[in-house]
């Protein structure tokens, strides 16, 4: 089943498509990063929203940035970096619209410091589904603020936000590498030394089985001063330019295997040994795949899931079960993400929560959605929860587990969409809207 | 846009130092937009106008902030041809003696069928396209000739290039574009004022949105821009955008009369 899929260019042209309702649901999309199913609406509508990005004003003061809601973190970088300013949060593509942002609360490396996107958001204007627009903030409509951070797009269509940038004086972030020869090594070094640093993330070996299971590399970062540059970088706000080489095909479904992948995760455990204060551009930091472009096509024309799941400190074993459960399946996936997190967001439906995170790349097969069907009970039975920027094959009654603020997210957006007009098709498979979920 | 531009008219008699100022008319065009911001890029003050004022005041705004150059925006309708002359002055006295170009981004396209039953749509292709373009190029000609500078760029079509059943009246209107600015480029030839002709094959614009092309056919606005801008730098005269579609016009104009009139193009 299709979507129809709207791109209008000028602000009211939102409101204008809700009016013309031919469609009975709609769904806003930014530049399609999110894994699943959260930006797409078969039988229904999706208005793109990449062309409505204007940069609106910046209090260089206050460091706040007031654009629309197409405008890419990308865009910012470029503009700002030079200025001095960088996003006070990033996922790991800078190919994502403040509106994705908002509407998943992304988190970043820094989520252990500075918690999740929606928490550097000072205002947004949103446009409801019956037409009208509520300017919302922590103290202004804070329900509806904090039901639409994270809220994947269900409550209306965000036209402008104001976000907090972060002052800095150097594009360059100064890591420190620690080679982690297992999982407990790897979780006692984050607990040792998570708050020394702004920037943290393991890069996890899910290919190590037994003693090494999860062999790690922990790589922890913090922004480089200006003075601490050393000269040969020349001016310290600006980034050297990368060829952007491309995959240019898809790779047959063979060139991925537990051979290849074992290689290519052992090369990568070696060339990272420990070691302290390498300097780096931002952009190699934070964006090490936005590199190549179609990076995707690497796993072949069935393509792949991303698998992020998210434990309260106390669901540590969970974590480790889930580790084990993809290592002993030989589902192959490149190296998996480990994070220590921050605070909770107070985002209804922000998948953040005060403990560790895993995302796992695990590439489509037929049996795939029985075994992570079984990976999701490991994940609720820890007290974990699944993050919808990522999600594809998660059941109503597993997400309800997850979120147990699912019902007060439902009653605001009763109130502000009676008539079920947005909706999604992860809405309808997670339950969120009631409606029948298409193949 | 900016509080400098109060300032900047005061001081309308220091000569300008620096890339001049540009004339965007349609900036609400996505292709109009990305030029605009290639000529931001480089310095140059900018005077956006577009008839819906909201939508103007956005796109300057944006300009301004992503590129720190002065942006001033202007409401203007291409089909109120009685207020042209007091825009185009206006813009001019905005220019502060330092106007370098003019770029037409403005146009007009309705769906072939629409055109055929309905003849106001159909006259409201040729007077925008058409009876815009000369009542406002004749009136910035006018400003230029005695500067014996700058440029006006036409953004005219491939659809001009030669009439099809699916897109003739628009293909019409753009023929007449081309014509006029054919013979305007030879007019102001000897007063140094450089006139271009741009035509553009397919871009990923709204006019184009949801028709089954070609994805390798059709261009970004930001691609369109980029080629659009060097053409002009270059003072070429007719530039197809991008460049490939000279060969691909090329071989359309060249099949007989006799062969065409059967296709379906």
């Amino acid at each position: 089943m299709k979507c129809a899929v709207f791109r209008p260019e000028k602000r009211r042209g939102i409101a204008e498509i809700l009016e013309h309702g031919e469609q009975p649901t709609y769904i806003a999309r930014g530049l399609g990063r999110s894994y699943g199913d959260v930006a797409v609406n078969p039988g229904g509508g999706v208005i793109t929203t990449t062309r409505l990005n204007r940069m609106l004003t910046f209090d260089e003061m206050a460091g706040v940035l007031e654009c629309e809601a197409g405008v890419s973190l990308a865009e910012i970088l470029e503009v700002f970096v030079p200025r001095g300013w960088f996003l006070p949060v990033t996922p790991g593509t800078k190919f994502v619209t403040i509106g994705g942002a908002i509407a998943h609360d992304v988190h970043g490396k820094n989520h252990h410091v500075d918690g999740s996107f929606g928490q550097h958001v000072d205002q947004f204007t949103l446009l409801t589904p019956t037409g009208s627009v509520l300017v919302c903030s922590p103290s202004e409509n804070a329900h509806v603020f904090w039901a639409t951070i994270g809220g994947a797009g269900l409550t209306g269509f965000i036209l402008t936000a104001r976000i907090r940038l972060l002052r800095i004086s150097s594009a360059y972030i100064r890591v420190d590498y620690r080679q982690c020869p297992n999982f407990d090594a790897v979780l006692s070094s984050i607990r040792e030394t998570d708050n020394r640093y702004k920037y943290s993330v393991a890069w996890v070996d899910c290919i190590a089985k037994g003693k090494s299971l999860g062999r790690s590399v922990l790589m922890s970062g913090d922004h480089v001063d200006a003075e601490s540059l050393p000269a040969s970088h020349g001016d310290a706000l600006s980034v050297p330019s990368r060829l952007q080489p491309g995959v240019p095909f898809d790779f047959p479904g063979f060139a991925l295997n537990p051979l290849s992948i074992g290689l290519f995760n052992k090369l990568f455990y070696a060339r990272h040994r420990t070691r302290e204060g390498q300097i780096i551009d931002y952009n190699t930091y934070f964006y090490p795949l936005d590199a190549i472009h179609h990076w995707n096509r690497i796993y072949g024309k069935k393509g792949f899931t991303q698998y992020q799941a998210t434990f309260p400190l106390s669901g540590v074993e969970g974590m480790r079960a889930l580790l084990e459960k993809v290592s002993a399946s030989g589902r192959a996936s490149f190296l998996a993400v480990l994070k220590r997190m921050g605070p909770s967001s107070p985002g209804m439906l922000s998948h953040p929560i005060d403990g560790w995170t895993l995302t796992l790349d695990i590439p489509i097969s037929r049996d795939l959605e029985p075994f992570l069907n079984d990976c999701d009970e490991i994940v609720v039975r820890h007290g974990g929860r699944l993050y919808m920027a990522k999600d594809a094959f998660t059941r109503a009654e597993v997400f309800a587990a997850m979120y147990p603020r699912l019902k007060e997210f439902q009653a605001v957006k009763q109130q502000l969409d009676p008539n079920q007009k947005l909706s999604s098709r992860l809405a309808r498979r997670c339950g969120i809207v009631d409606g029948a979920i298409e193949p | 846009m900016s509080a400098a531009n109060s300032v900047a008219l005061t001081t309308a008699a220091t000569i300008a130092v620096g890339p001049g100022t540009v004339v965007v008319l349609g900036v609400t065009s996505a292709i109009a937009r990305a030029l605009a911001g290639e000529f931001a890029r480089r310095g140059h003050d900018l005077i956006v106008c577009a008839r819906d004022s909201e939508e103007t005041n956005a796109i300057a705004c944006d300009l301004e902030l992503r590129h720190g150059v002065r942006v001033v925006a202007k409401t203007f309708d291409a089909e109120a041809f009685e207020t042209h002359a007091a825009f185009v002055d206006e813009c001019v006295r905005d220019g502060n003696s330092s106007l370098e170009g003019v770029v037409l981004g403005f146009g007009f396209m309705e769906e072939q069928p629409v055109m055929q039953k309905d003849f106001a749509i159909a006259r409201r292709t040729i007077d925008v396209n058409v009876n815009a373009t000369i009542s406002l190029c004749e009136l910035f000609a006018a400003h230029l000739e005695p500067m014996r500078r700058g440029f006006i760029a036409g953004i005219s079509s491939v659809a001009g290039d030669r009439g099809r059943q699916s897109n003739y009246i628009y293909g019409a209107s753009k023929a007449a574009m081309t014509t006029y600015l054919q013979g305007l480029r030879n007019r102001l030839h000897p007063h140094g004022v450089h006139v271009i002709t741009l035509k553009p094959g397919f871009v990923d614009t709204k006019m184009t949105w949801g028709l089954p092309l070609p994805g390798p056919l059709v261009a970004s606005p930001e691609r369109a821009a980029r080629d659009m801008h060097d053409a002009i730098m270059r003072g070429k005269n007719v530039a197809y955008i991008p460049w490939f579609w000279r060969y691909i016009m090329l071989i359309i104009r060249a099949i007989p009369e006799w062969q065409f009139k059967k296709m379906k193009m």
